[in-house]
């Protein structure tokens, strides 16, 4: 377990279990009560650390380098899933994974950015932040499920969309733009859920669709709070206040209207048993899907146009 | 005016001269460094008559350029900014946009106006970049949303000229999401066969060009004009070497194919009636 600098309470009573389940393996005794005892005391201890969360905390959370991400959800999900690569333009994008999925029976599209597990895979996935030719995969792959009437989900985990030399030759701007436009007339059902980091035109060039909900700990910004703050007070020191202003934690969202779901973490975020989380997410998918397919697609085009339409917030003085 | 005021500040007479000064007298130009008379500069539509810098203006100076005879009914004035967060950085968002009003003489940072082109309805959104930088919040993303509903209830084809450094931070996420509202409305335009013209001019970059700058049936762009997704301080910083000569100018993205023209701001009237004949005829 790796454990973040506010979660010490739960850490040190973490390790003495650890450390007293050695000695009852060791020494053969019977430990079962002190064993007991300390789980009991983490999961109190646990309570109390997550009852009340910042939002630079969940944004800790978000980032906690075990929490599972999109490629862990659909091979834990899906029956079979395939994953097909390439835009047919440019390349393979490796921070943004898609395929077909059999989700109980129904194939679906998934759509997802992908981050690493250690060093080498991280930078294999460019720390999950796309260039063109990921989008260009995306809409490809999301055309595809339209042509032949299946539903789309997409999972959005994203410190943002890479900011390069080649990614400004090849259209990073064009690409986020053509998504959304495209995404917001594609006539099949569109599940958009943040599972972890939800940075700004990264995330949302795979974020339009007629279902937006958010993992209980997770993010979903115009920017970082470290770059809010970097940009605001010339350095990082103030993430936290930046991240408290912001209002991006899924709970803020919900209140301003721009998504429409929490979906709910196992207590200490999503690593403390991504299995649970995988299947709260499913249920959330399928509990959606069995309600959006049967709608007719001209409507369902109108009513993604719209939801979108009344985001924002303004005053009106005549 | 609220541009010519800022030319003034940057000539070299004392204060009190320039207030006095019914026609701003001199302009140096920010890019050679040269000077011209006011007068002339504003004749030559605000660019250097000695290397051609477009100058950066703003909503009222392209409505002027564009209608016929400066002619124009200004739209959707009732939708005003506020801060819905309470965010505050050094100051509150609320007294920011006060200030900004006061200063700048605008309301926010598009104005949208319907007006004729060498005769023919046309219906432009113009960005003004004194505004906060001519960023995108909820007032961009919902002006724009009335004018494409509007251009599509009169059967009018629509412009719009950006000029922004992208989404306004002070809204969060609100202003994310106008990034979505602006590109999914824009395909009811496309619904209803009405062309829709991007112009992008110095600067066109983030949550802008990531939306409707870069959808447009045709994507102009003025000469010179900084256009990206990612500022090119944040490029630099990323990867950690300088960046080649002309990256992220129009001509840069006409040579990767993001462009369908480069016009000229003296061309600018002629060429957009142009083009809208072609879709007309
Ligand atoms: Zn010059």
């Amino acid at each position: 377990m790796i454990f973040l600098d506010f979660e010490a309470p739960v850490a040190s009573l973490y390790e003495r279990l650890q450390k007293v389940k050695e000695i009852s393996q060791t020494e053969k005794v019977d430990l079962q009560s002190a064993i007991a005892d300390l789980e009991k005391k983490i999961e109190a201890a646990k309570h109390k650390v997550y009852k009340n969360l910042s939002p630079w905390q969940r944004v800790q959370l978000s980032r906690h380098p075990e929490r599972p991400y999109t490629l862990f959800y659909l091979k834990n999900m899906c029956e079979n899933f395939t994953e097909l690569y390439g835009d047919r333009l440019f390349g393979d994008d490796k921070a943004i994974v898609g395929g077909f999925g059999n989700l109980d029976g129904q194939t679906v599209m998934f759509i997802g950015h992908q981050k690493g597990k250690d060093t080498k895979s991280r930078q294999y996935r460019n720390f999950g932040m796309a260039n063109p030719e990921g989008y260009r995969k995306a809409l490809r792959l999301m055309k595809m499920a339209e042509k032949f009437d299946k539903p789309i989900v997409c999972f959005m985990d994203t410190p943002g969309a890479y900011p390069g030399i080649e990614a400004e030759e090849r259209g990073q701007a064009e690409a986020i733009a053509r998504n959304m436009y495209e995404m917001a007339q594609l006539k099949v059902p569109i599940i958009c859920i943040v599972i972890g980091e939800g940075a700004s035109g990264g995330a949302i060039g795979i974020g339009l669709g007629d279902r937006i909900a958010m993992l209980e700990n997770t993010w979903y910004s115009v920017i970082s709070p470290e770059s809010c703050s970097s940009i605001l007070w010339r350095s990082w020191d103030h993430k936290e206040k930046a991240a408290d202003q912001l209002k991006l934690t899924a709970t803020d969202m919900k209140e301003l209207g721009l998504i429409d779901e929490i979906i709910p973490e196992p207590l200490g975020g999503a690593h403390n048993d991504p299995i649970i989380t995988v299947k709260t997410v499913k249920s959330y998918i399928k509990q959606q899907l069995a309600y959006l397919m049967p709608i007719e697609p001209k409507v369902l085009v109108k009513k993604r146009i719209r939801k979108f339409g009344a985001m924002g917030k303004v005053e009106i003085v005549n | 005016m609220s541009w010519f005021k800022r030319v003034k500040e940057g000539i070299t007479t004392k204060t009190a001269e320039k207030k006095e000064a019914p026609d701003g007298v001199w302009y140096k130009c920010t890019d050679c460094k040269k000077t011209m008379a006011m007068r002339q500069h504003r004749e030559n539509l605000y660019v250097c008559e000695h290397c051609d810098y477009h100058a950066r203006i703003g909503s009222k100076e392209y409505f002027s350029i564009i209608f016929d005879h400066e002619q124009y009914e200004t739209l959707f004035s009732e939708i005003q900014p506020y801060d819905v967060l309470g965010f505050s950085d050094k100051k509150s968002y609320k007294v920011r946009l006060k200030q900004t009003k006061r200063k700048s003489g605008l309301d926010d940072a598009i104005q949208v106006a319907v007006g004729k082109l060498e005769g023919y309805s046309l219906v432009i959104a113009a960005m003004d970049f004194t505004f906060i930088g001519g960023s995108m919040g909820s007032v961009v993303g919902e002006r724009i949303a009335k004018a494409i509903d509007y251009s599509i209830e009169n059967n009018m084809p629509f412009l719009i000229i950006s000029k922004s450094g992208g989404a306004r931070m002070m809204e969060s996420a609100l202003s994310l999401m106008q990034m979505a509202k602006t590109s999914a409305r824009l395909t009811l335009l496309a619904e209803a066969k009405l062309p829709y013209f991007s112009l992008m001019t110095d600067p066109t970059t983030g949550g802008v060009s990531a939306s409707f700058a870069m959808l447009g049936d045709l994507n102009l762009a003025e000469p010179k004009a900084l256009i990206g997704f990612a500022g090119p301080r944040v490029i630099k910083e990323t990867i950690k070497r300088d960046l080649p000569e002309g990256f992220q100018t129009s001509e840069f993205l006409l040579e990767h194919g993001f462009l369908d023209l480069i016009i000229h701001r003296k061309d600018l009237k002629s060429k957009l009636a142009e083009l809208y004949a072609y879709f007309r005829n």
